[in-house]
């Protein structure tokens, strides 16, 4: 096992140097000067630009820029953004809590929605609640994330007045603040994962239903529901669980257009903001922040699967 | 019966077979007639629209549905809804074919070559592979987007070049099982070059699933620049791109919800149709990948 993660690990890093590279390069592939990028049609004065030019490294060749750029990232510095003339790496930790909290609750409403359709559907199969369940799952994964935003905001907020459409707000105003806040945006994120994890939890327990050990626990009289439940649903979770881990990159993803419907201030709206600016300091940080923490969570799951599943031997 | 009646004879049976396994899928068939009918609104656009998808009308913006000769009613700048949707239905299908097509091309080479050769090349493809899976793709694609700059050229390619991946490892992993079947292996004594071999004989037996695979990727590449055309890095206004239409719309949210609620309507019975034919023709052609995904 402990090799096996040391593999695992060893994978990771070039990876994780593939993803700062193309990250790092993004700027040369740009056509044209990325200083022009930066300052649009602005008509800086050669001054500034040969200023910023120094300033950003870009003078050199772009193997020392990228060993900069390198040394730069190991001491965590990701560069000065240059709308807002702050560090990016603050920039970035002041937003990413707000996008895993975002994320996180997305991910339990996707869960709360998905395992109950997932064995209702999965219990009687072919049945009208198999149908009802699995067009809803598909209706999830294929409902855009701003088009149902727009519409909860326009039902919840501005027709029924039942829940605020922009911001979030701290625990420290109270939890029912907290929450009030934060339904609507975890509803539009955790959708088409919700639709997504019906699917999968159907497959699986259907496929665990099939088992030899769920025949012999109803040859013994044990209820329906706890043969479902317990028996069924407990094994599917693996899968589930796992699939979860993997989406959470996506999840993240999705983020990007959810903070901007709700005015999120997370690093989804900033990463956007960056975009709209041409800031690019600041894409960059958000990109590689987005690809580092979508790598680690991947490598978590995966390490967690080894400790969840004995029965997991990897060559 | 000769050898060419025998042929006619099998795939007839084949044909007959995936019509039934398809149409027994009745959400497959629900999907491919509302499929059938945005195709034909993109085909036939000019004939269909009611009226220019451009002309402003600024005497009567913001018209509620059923106005007289607007069905839909109108937008902000008086212009006909309806028309402007069947309009975007050219837009979404386009991109989505076109980069469906790149994706697929692209991966299915790289799949190709990456199985078939082993060694360092595949590690460097997976490698690769695995390092374009690292980032989450809306956010890869919006950064690409700023550094080019939005237009309806960079959404197909840029959505074309980030989705190969999934082709490449689908491929991929459909080579490595072929390799060491008699088929290639026959080609290989026959003195089948390697190009050969790939294309002509392993390439015609890994299709299937990236068939597949390609028409559950029409709605994602659909549901991704309506997005970016949302986000205002897409297809720019006023061309009447769906994900746009919404952008626009979301300023006159309280004085026009219409304007969100028809295009968002569009994307999502696009996408929705496709992800039912997705899953029928999945189902029809390749039931192992079936069993193993449901």
């Amino acid at each position: 096992m402990l090799k096996h993660i040391i593999r695992r690990l060893a994978v990771t890093v070039p990876v994780l140097i593939g993803v700062t590279f193309i990250v790092f390069a993004m700027v040369s592939f740009a056509p044209g000067d990325p200083i022009n990028l930066m300052l649009g049609s602005e008509t800086a004065n050669p001054e500034n630009i040969e200023k910023l030019r120094v300033e950003l490294g870009l003078d050199k060749p772009w193997y020392v820029q990228y060993a900069d750029y390198m040394a730069r990232l190991a001491r965590g510095d990701l560069g000065r953004s240059i709308t807002f003339r702050r560090p990016v790496a603050t920039q970035i930790k002041e937003r990413l809590p707000n996008t895993l909290i975002l994320a996180t609750a997305s991910a339990v409403i996707a869960l709360i929605i998905a395992l109950p359709l997932g064995v209702i559907a999965a219990a009687k199969p072919q049945s009208v609640f198999d149908y009802v369940c699995s067009t809803l799952a598909i209706v999830g994964v294929s409902l855009p994330g701003f088009y149902l935003g727009l519409l909860l905001i326009i039902a919840f907020g501005l027709k029924l007045h039942w829940l605020p459409i922009r911001g979030m707000s701290g625990l420290d105003a109270g939890f029912l603040e907290f929450a009030r806040h934060i339904v609507l945006p975890a509803i539009t994120l955790g959708a088409s994962m919700a639709g997504i994890l019906t699917r999968l939890t159907r497959a699986c327990v259907l496929e665990t239903l099939a088992q030899d050990y769920i025949r012999t626990a109803r040859a013994k009289g044990v209820a329906e529901k706890v043969v479902l439940y317990k028996h069924a649903l407990r094994n599917a979770l693996l899968p589930v669980v796992t699939t979860l881990g993997m989406q959470f990159g996506s999840l993240m993803g999705g983020a990007v257009i959810t903070e901007t419907i709700f005015s999120w201030p997370g690093l989804g709206m900033l990463a956007v903001n960056a975009v709209k600016q041409r800031d690019i300091p600041l894409i960059q940080g958000t990109v590689l922040v987005f690809a580092v923490g979508f790598v680690l969570v991947t490598l978590a799951t995966d390490l967690l699967y080894i400790f969840i599943d004995p029965r997991i031997k990897y060559e | 019966m000769s050898n060419m009646e025998r042929e006619v004879v099998h795939i007839e049976t084949q044909t007959i077979r995936f019509g039934k396994m398809f149409t027994r899928h009745r959400l497959g068939v629900v999907g491919a007639v509302m499929v059938a009918i945005f195709v034909l609104a993109a085909v036939f656009a000019p004939w269909v629209a009611p009226c220019d998808p451009y002309a402003m009308d600024l005497a009567n913006p913001n018209q509620p549905p059923g106005t007289p000769g607007h069905i839909l009613g109108t937008d902000n700048f008086g212009r006909d809804i309806l028309s402007r949707l069947i309009y975007g239905s050219r837009i979404s299908l386009l991109i989505g074919v076109v980069v469906v097509s790149i994706a697929s091309a692209l991966g299915t080479c790289l799949g190709l070559i990456s199985g078939y050769y082993g060694g360092w090349v595949d590690q460097a493809v997976m490698r690769l592979v695995e390092v374009f899976y690292s980032f989450p793709f809306l956010i890869l694609v919006i950064a690409v987007m700023a550094l080019f700059g939005p237009s309806i050229f960079n959404v197909m390619w840029v959505l074309g070049v980030v989705s190969w991946p999934m082709y490449a490892r689908l491929v991929r992993a459909q080579v490595l099982s072929l390799k060491t079947t008699d088929l290639v292996q026959a080609a290989k004594a026959t003195g089948c070059g390697d190009a050969r071999i790939m294309f002509k004989h392993v390439l015609p037996n890994v299709l299937t699933p990236v068939i597949v695979s390609a028409t559950l990727g029409i709605p994602s590449a659909i549901l991704s620049s309506a997005s970016l055309g949302f986000l205002g890095f897409g297809v720019q206004p006023p061309t009447p791109e769906w994900g746009a239409m919404v952008s626009e719309g979301k300023d006159f949210i309280l004085l026009n919800p219409n304007l969100i609620v028809w295009p968002g309507l569009c994307i999502f019975l696009v996408v929705l149709s496709f992800n039912f034919v997705g899953d029928a023709l999945r189902d029809a052609l390749d039931p192992r990948l079936s069993r193993q995904l449901h």
